[in-house]
């Protein structure tokens, strides 16, 4: 069968803009019909996957833009295809929560929205370096206007943060990829910005270095990683939940599938040099997280700084370089896991705000559990999902990481499990603070609607059922993600024979 | 009598194909046309056939060229280069030229005046403009520049009951004498040292005198006489102080048509006159475009003033455009002539929303008329958000592919340092084009408060100057002079002014060029290959590169 993935991509856009047509309160419901035909198509592909076969699928290839090299090219294989079909899911989450609960202003809402989920579809989907960039630049016009207009007290600060953080890296990225092509097409070769023609032609590894500084920024920040999460507090605090929920559920994966698209087929020399400062960093993302997690009383940052640690994992995962690629596809993982578990439970935030008098700080709250188990069970799922409780395919993501480490640099294995342990005190401290404890004085405890069961069941059960097949989407994932480790390890086992040759 | 036909003869007068030169012609019959025209006593003559015969004149000359395309010519004896390089920024002159008319249509500027005399001296800017970047002789580019330059020191005060309009004028009048002494005596002194004035004789001679002192000077003098003209920094202290005071039309005007211009005979001079020289003037003009870059994005961080903005803005982006002048290769001539291209749009696009809000609030250009833009004002809001988002070089705008080939360009010719400045200096001017889609789209109308001094009140004028039936109940003339208005918005006025002080004009000509130039900017940054092809011809008719 014929998948079109432009039609994946350009949905929602079509649907956003249309929403901005119609009467204002059925923006909503066009939102949600421009995210669930995608979440259906995305599903679909799942099964329509060809596991025998190598390289990309559904390929849409055309010319572009000539006179830059950039070509309109999209594809599918192991990398993407999960993190395609989480992005649909959680911006199909989203949109039904916004048709239950639409915002002012809905139809520039639902606008933003769409244009949020085509410019991450397309960078997940993008094969041409030039249309990736673009598209991961586009990413942050929707959320700028989310969070400046929607968004709580500070709003405006919090937002223009953002994007300048954001943007820095991302506008070296692009300076970085222009200079990709231009100088891998320096041997009479086409200008061209296609991936498969920049790994035929990969470049020297003195050029190889400041480009891949260049694209290591932008993503280290976009993800956020220690010591590049300066806007992340502001951004969190004030962006309006069901952006959120997808903000921090997948634009944050998009720059740990960057690392595995881009950099590492691209600059494997590079990656194999400053492997041992990702990792430092990652760990210090890692320990920080952690330990911010643990200190911070607003829910949302709670979860912020969490995230900041799960991509120190996930950053772990993807330079570990071991021979067998575990690490990567832990990473993969953990990425499909963290994007599945943050949803849900930013989503529950407003939930517990509208229970605890409109505070989202874990200090009012307390005791909200009494009369609202099913709620309260719902938060458990994610909360165990988050700490990576055996079972879960947290779990499964952090052991393949750390499994990966463990073959080859056993000193930030030990260290980075101090983060699995951590996990467990941010993530419980959060649930027995918000659901159990002593009743909050301003806390009224009830059961969750129907509506937000709607939205929040679905997410749990597919947190619950990625547990028990992981296995589903590693096979999927396994040899794409060996093809895109390769060089790095080539260029590492070439590095070390020269180096074993020299004395 | 005799005498007289035996000197013609001797004379010999030029061959002149005025096929190639029809669009040039077209102009100076259409700028004599409307001023005639002009006379006419009755108003509605003045008010609307004159404006139409002046965008009547501009679409005939853009039709010429359009009609010429691909015919590459020098003609009149080597004066004039009447090329796909000339004719592709005479399009974009005419494109800036047609937006100028329509937000002129009622501003008080014109009225002030004369019609006739407004829309003529646009027009004759505009031919000085065709002159000056199809000129290829020293004389010529000098008439060129002269003509471009004396309309404009007019236009500028054409707004003669406000203060600033004169003192505006008058200051762009004496930096830009300035500017023109500076590049005539550049001209003269490599006229001195390679013995020519035309372009190729330059050319030819140019490689033996490159460590001459006397062609190194006159190089430098030319950079700095142009430099004025495109507001290239050290030498643009005057764009921001006459961009505010200039009526906004104009502001538009210079802000767009000129710096084309001023980048037009860059290109031409020093890609094809001086490139044998190549080494000597090019790593002075990547100094001069980092500084442009730096100066021209911090400068624009603290303005409140969206004319001022603005004006720092183009500030920084000469500098980006600088870069392509830089490189000197053929990819860079197309880089920045397709950089020319979408600036033209976006720009536009901008002013467009200022003057319409100009006319609108209390607010005059101040940042505050943005306020609440986005909730009542979709049709003025999405332009001004799609001009600073593709301004800033945001995707699926056609600023992102500008940028992205000048660095492109850059890097080819081992200028990546450029190419890294071009991005840090945009990521610097974020901050400002963010605070003016913040502006539009995150502060309702109610924030906006009077910010105090003379500009705001004196900014009033323009909303004045149109529409009758908007000025119904507003005290007669209260626009002719800064005071009265003072007085009137002074004390509890000011409170009434922010909350109740805004209202709709019907002006559909300057929605209709913010809505164009805005789908414009969005539609080449989604398709942009005719730009690219606009820019390809231009560069393909620059022979001297690769």
């Amino acid at each position: 069968m014929t998948i079109h993935l432009s039609i994946l991509i350009f949905w929602p856009l079509v649907f956003g803009v249309a929403g901005t047509l119609v009467p204002r309160n059925a923006a909503p419901v066009f939102a949600l019909v421009g995210a669930l035909v995608p979440l259906g198509y995305a599903v679909l592909m799942l099964f329509d996957f060809d596991l025998a076969a190598r390289g990309l699928q559904y390929l849409t290839d055309d010319e572009w833009i000539p006179d830059l090299g950039i070509h309109y090219r999209l594809g599918v294989d192991g990398l993407n295809l999960w993190l395609v079909a989480l992005t649909t899911l959680l911006f199909a989450a989203s949109a039904l929560w916004l048709v239950f609960r639409p915002p002012p202003r809905a139809s520039l809402f639902a606008l933003h929205f769409g244009v949020a989920e085509t410019a991450v579809l397309g960078a997940f989907l993008a094969q041409d370096l030039g249309l990736f960039v673009l598209f991961f630049d586009l990413m942050l016009v929707p959320f700028y206007f989310l969070v400046g207009i929607w968004g709580g007290p500070e709003r405006i600060a919090a937002a223009v943060k953002m994007v300048v953080y954001t943007l820095v890296g991302s506008l070296i990225m692009l300076a970085a990829a222009a200079a990709t092509a231009v100088l891998s097409a320096r041997g009479g070769n086409d200008l061209s910005f296609a991936f498969s023609d920049l790994v035929a032609n990969r470049l020297p590894e003195s050029t190889q270095k400041w480009i891949f500084v260049a694209f290591a920024l932008a993503f280290l920040i976009k993800m956020p990683a220690f010591p590049f999460h300066g806007w992340m507090p502001d951004a969190y605090r004030t962006m309006p939940l069901p952006a959120l929920a997808v903000f921090s559920g997948v634009v944050s994966k998009v720059a740990a599938y960057g690392f595995l698209r881009v950099t590492l087929p691209l600059f494997p020399d590079a990656v194999h040099d400053f492997q041992t400062i990702l990792l430092v960093l990652a760990l210090l993302s890692i320990l920080y997280g952690s330990v911010m997690a643990f200190t911070q009383t607003n829910a949302r940052l709670i979860l912020g700084y969490s995230s900041v640690a799960q991509l120190g994992f996930i950053t772990l995962g993807l330079f570990a370089a071991d021979n067998a690629a575990a690490g990567a596809q832990g990473a993969l993982m953990q990425s499909i896991q963290h994007g599945l578990v943050v949803a849900p439970m930013l989503l529950v935030i407003v939930l517990l705000a509208e229970r605890a008098a409109g505070s989202e700080d874990i200090r009012d709250m307390g005791g909200i559990a009494f009369r609202a188990p099913v709620l309260a069970g719902l938060f458990l799922v994610a909360t165990l999902a988050t700490l990576a409780m055996p079972g879960s395919a947290n779990f499964a993501g952090e052991f393949l990481i750390l499994l990966g480490m463990f073959n080859d640099q056993q000193v930030f294995a030990f260290i980075a499990s101090i983060g699995v342990v951590l996990a467990g005190v941010y993530a419980l401290r959060l649930y027995i603070r918000a659901m159990h404890n002593r009743t909050g004085p301003a806390v009224t405890s009830f059961e969750m609607s129907v509506r937000d069961g709607l939205v929040l069941v679905p997410l749990v059960l597919a947190i619950v059922a990625f547990a028990l097949k992981p296995q589903a989407a590693l096979d999927h994932a396994e040899p794409s993600v060996k093809r895109a480790v390769a060089p790095v390890l080539q260029a590492g086992g070439s590095q070390q024979a020269a180096t074993e040759v020299r004395p | 009598m005799i005498a007289f036909a035996q000197a013609a003869e001797a004379a010999k007068a030029p061959h002149i194909d005025w096929g190639a030169l029809s669009p040039a012609v077209a102009l100076v019959g259409g700028l004599c046309l409307v001023l005639l025209l002009g006379l006419a006593r009755a108003r509605s003559v003045r008010t609307v056939a004159v404006p139409v015969l002046t965008l009547i004149a501009l679409g005939v000359t853009a039709g010429l060229s359009v009609w010429q395309w691909n015919d590459n010519a020098s003609i009149i004896e080597g004066a004039l280069a009447m090329d796909d390089f000339t004719r592709g920024l005479t399009l974009l002159f005419c494109a800036a030229g047609v937006g100028t008319v329509l937000l002129s249509w009622r501003s008080a500027a014109a009225a002030e005046a004369g019609e006739g005399e407004y829309y003529a001296l646009l027009l004759t800017s505009i031919l000085g403009m065709v002159i000056l970047v199809a000129a290829e002789n020293f004389v010529v580019l000098f008439i060129g520049f002269e003509l471009l330059s004396i309309p404009l020191y007019v236009l500028c005060a054409t707004h003669m009951r406000r203060e600033h309009s004169l003192e505006s004028g008058l200051k762009y009048l004496i930096i830009g004498s300035v500017g023109s002494a500076t590049l005539l005596y550049g001209l003269a002194l490599i006229y001195g040292a390679t013995g020519s004035t035309d372009f190729s004789g330059v050319a030819a001679a140019a490689g033996e005198v490159s460590d001459d002192p006397l062609m190194l000077a006159g190089v430098a003098l030319v950079v700095a006489g142009l430099a004025f003209k495109a507001s290239v920094a050290p030498f643009h202290q005057w764009t921001p102080d006459v961009y505010e005071g200039a009526p906004t039309p104009i502001t538009a005007f210079m802000a767009v048509a000129t710096k084309a211009a001023a980048f037009g005979v860059l290109l031409r001079l020093f890609d094809v006159a001086l490139i044998s020289t190549s080494g000597t003037w090019g790593p002075a003009l990547a100094a001069l475009a980092l500084i442009t870059i730096v100066i021209g994005n911090v400068g624009a961080i603290g303005q409140s003033s969206l004319k001022r903005l603005l004006a720092y803005s183009s500030v920084a982006q000469a500098g980006y455009m600088l870069a392509g002048v830089v490189v000197s290769t053929r990819l860079g001539i197309q880089a920045t002539i397709f950089y020319l291209a979408g600036y033209v749009l976006m720009n536009m696009a901008a002013f467009a929303v200022i003057v319409a809000r100009e006319r609108e609030t209390p607010a005059g250009d101040d940042i505050s008329s943005m306020y609440g833009l986005g909730a009542d004002r979709p049709l003025l809001a999405w332009p001004m958000t799609i001009a600073m988002l593709s301004l800033a070089g945001f995707p699926a705008t056609v600023g992102f592919f500008g940028k992205l080939y000048l660095i492109q360009a850059a890097v080819d010719n081992e200028y990546a340092w450029l190419g890294v400045a071009i991005v840090v200096g945009s990521a610097i001017s974020l901050v400002y084009y963010l605070r003016v889609i913040a502006a539009v789209w995150m502060r309702p109308a109610s924030d906006a408060t009077p910010v105090a001094g003379g500009r705001v009140p004196g900014a009033r004028p323009a909303m004045a100057g149109g529409s009758q039936e908007a000025d119904a109940g507003v005290p007669e003339r209260r626009h002719d002079t800064t005071l009265d208005s003072l007085e009137i918005d002074d004390g509890e006025g000011t409170a009434a002014v922010a909350a109740g002080g805004t209202r709709r004009l019907r002006q559909p000509e300057v929605t209709f060029v913010a809505v164009l130039c805005g789908l414009a900017t969005l539609a080449f940054g989604i398709w942009p290959d005719p730009l690219f092809e606009l820019a390809r011809d231009a560069g393909a008719a620059i022979a001297s590169l690769v």
